[in-house]
């Protein structure tokens, strides 16, 4: 179980319990935070879970696997700390995670 | 105008396979689709990537699913209509009305939304002054080449369309080629192709680079890029081409009077239709309790969505259900011998 803090694009806050195995993309759509659309389901086919992570965690996550860079080339407004949330998957060392999620998604 | 049995909107599996069986069961019917091409998200999105649940078929890609269905249709005569989307739906008297963008007017009274997340779309540019420029100065697709000739054209993008859209037009225009980081998604061929032209000095490239905004009153002046480490560059261009794939987008289907729940349009299970009468929703897009996104799912909600249609089609005719390995009904309309 990680605590997870998504921001939205108006500055709300919102921290939810995010169970292990989950991806952070899940998180948000479970529990109906806005602005994630992850219209692919999970796939890393369309770009539409993209968040920007907080700078001090970016380099604690797991590196990108092959692919989510060439997808976050689609992504709307990508930015160095960009991610897809999709293939962020929660565990215990993520508790704590802030991640802003973009004023759109395309 | 044609008058059909029903009109199908989306030409990926669930769609193909609901047109095999309207067809099947003695309805005729036509299917639109936005992109150039049949197979929808599994020829789009992946056709290479292995998919390993459809029942019966152990492994099978994106594409060979899509010509196994299209097969599976050759008996049957059924009108596609690629390249066109349907703007508006309709109640005329008992029938709906449909009409495309391209024109086409459709009378029916059964409309099958088979749409998946939506109809692909290209990706636009951030800034908001770049809807003033789009298609004069700034494009998401090259249409006719020949304007380019001569002008200064800034094409964005990492993949194969930017890369060789900037390599051929390097043959006769000024090319500024602009990506979000130093690698390159298109083909390795590709890749050296514009290495070898920047360094022959025939494309200009910019690196790390994204559209921070477009200038000019009602041409198109120059545009500013901005770069990762926050210094602004201005280029003079005459055009601007952005390639950023397809993103899926709900479009007109959100003003045809559904109800719509997060993108998803809420269906009964016994015929998938939605709160208008001959209305259906299969698929992806559908919503239900329990609902699984799965292409296997799809078949099944064509094939209730397909008998719901013959009430409407045929009114003074009793559905019948018929197997095809025994009924010769279905093994005629299957163009087999009997």
């Amino acid at each position: 179980m990680a605590k997870i803090t998504y921001i939205t694009h108006d500055d709300q806050n919102h921290t939810i319990d995010v169970e292990n195995g989950l991806t952070v993309m899940e998180g948000a759509v479970q529990n109906d935070i806005p602005g994630i659309d992850a219209d692919c389901g999970g796939g890393m086919a369309c770009a539409t879970c993209h968040v920007y992570v907080k700078e001090d965690w970016f380099n604690k996550l797991p590196k990108k696997e092959d692919g989510e860079e060439d997808m976050l080339d689609m992504a709307f407004e990508p930015k160095t700390n960009s991610r897809l949330s999709c293939q962020i998957i929660v565990s215990d060392e993520l508790d704590g995670l802030v991640v802003n999620i973009p004023s759109k998604q395309a | 105008m044609d008058k059909i049995d029903a009109l199908i909107i989306g030409a990926g599996p669930t769609g193909l396979f609901t047109a095999h069986q309207l067809n099947l069961i003695g309805l005729n019917c036509e299917v639109i689709d936005n992109l150039d091409k049949i197979g929808g998200q599994c020829i789009e999105l992946y056709p290479d990537k292995p998919i390993y649940d459809i029942p019966a078929v152990p492994e099978c890609t994106g594409e060979e699913l899509t010509k196994n269905l299209i097969k599976q249709l050759k008996p049957f005569d059924i009108k596609f209509h690629l390249n066109d989307r349907v703007d508006e739906v309709k109640k005329e008297k008992d029938d709906w009305f449909v009409k495309t963008r391209n024109g086409k007017k459709f009378l029916t009274p059964n409309v099958i939304i088979a749409g998946g997340v939506g109809s692909f779309e290209p990706r636009k540019f951030s800034p908001k002054e770049c809807e003033k420029f789009e298609n004069k100065y700034l494009f998401y697709s090259v249409k006719n080449k020949k304007l380019f000739e001569g002008k200064t054209v800034s094409i964005f993008g990492g993949g194969d369309s930017a890369l060789d859209w900037a390599v051929e037009l390097s043959e006769k225009s000024n090319v500024n080629l602009i990506h979000r980081r130093d690698e390159f998604r298109g083909a390795q061929a590709t890749v050296d192709k514009v290495n070898g032209l920047v360094n022959s000095g025939k494309i200009k490239l910019f690196t790390k680079y994204q559209l921070s905004r477009a200038n000019g009153s009602d041409e198109l002046e120059s545009i500013d890029i901005n770069h990762d480490d926050g210094q602004i560059k201005k280029l003079e261009t005459d055009y601007v081409l952005g390639f950023f794939g397809l993103i899926m987008q709900l479009g007109p289907i959100a003003e045809w009077g559904l109800n719509i729940d997060k993108k998803n349009i809420p269906v009964d299970t016994e015929k998938f239709e939605t709160n208008q009468k001959g209305i259906y929703a299969v698929g992806d897009i559908c919503s239900y309790p329990g609902k699984l996104k799965l292409i296997l799912s799809g078949f099944h909600e064509g094939a209730l969505a397909a008998r719901a249609c013959f009430k409407l089609a045929r009114p003074n005719e009793k559905y019948r259900f018929e197997f095809t390995t025994t009924s010769t009904n279905l093994l005629k309309r299957l163009g087999k011998k009997v």
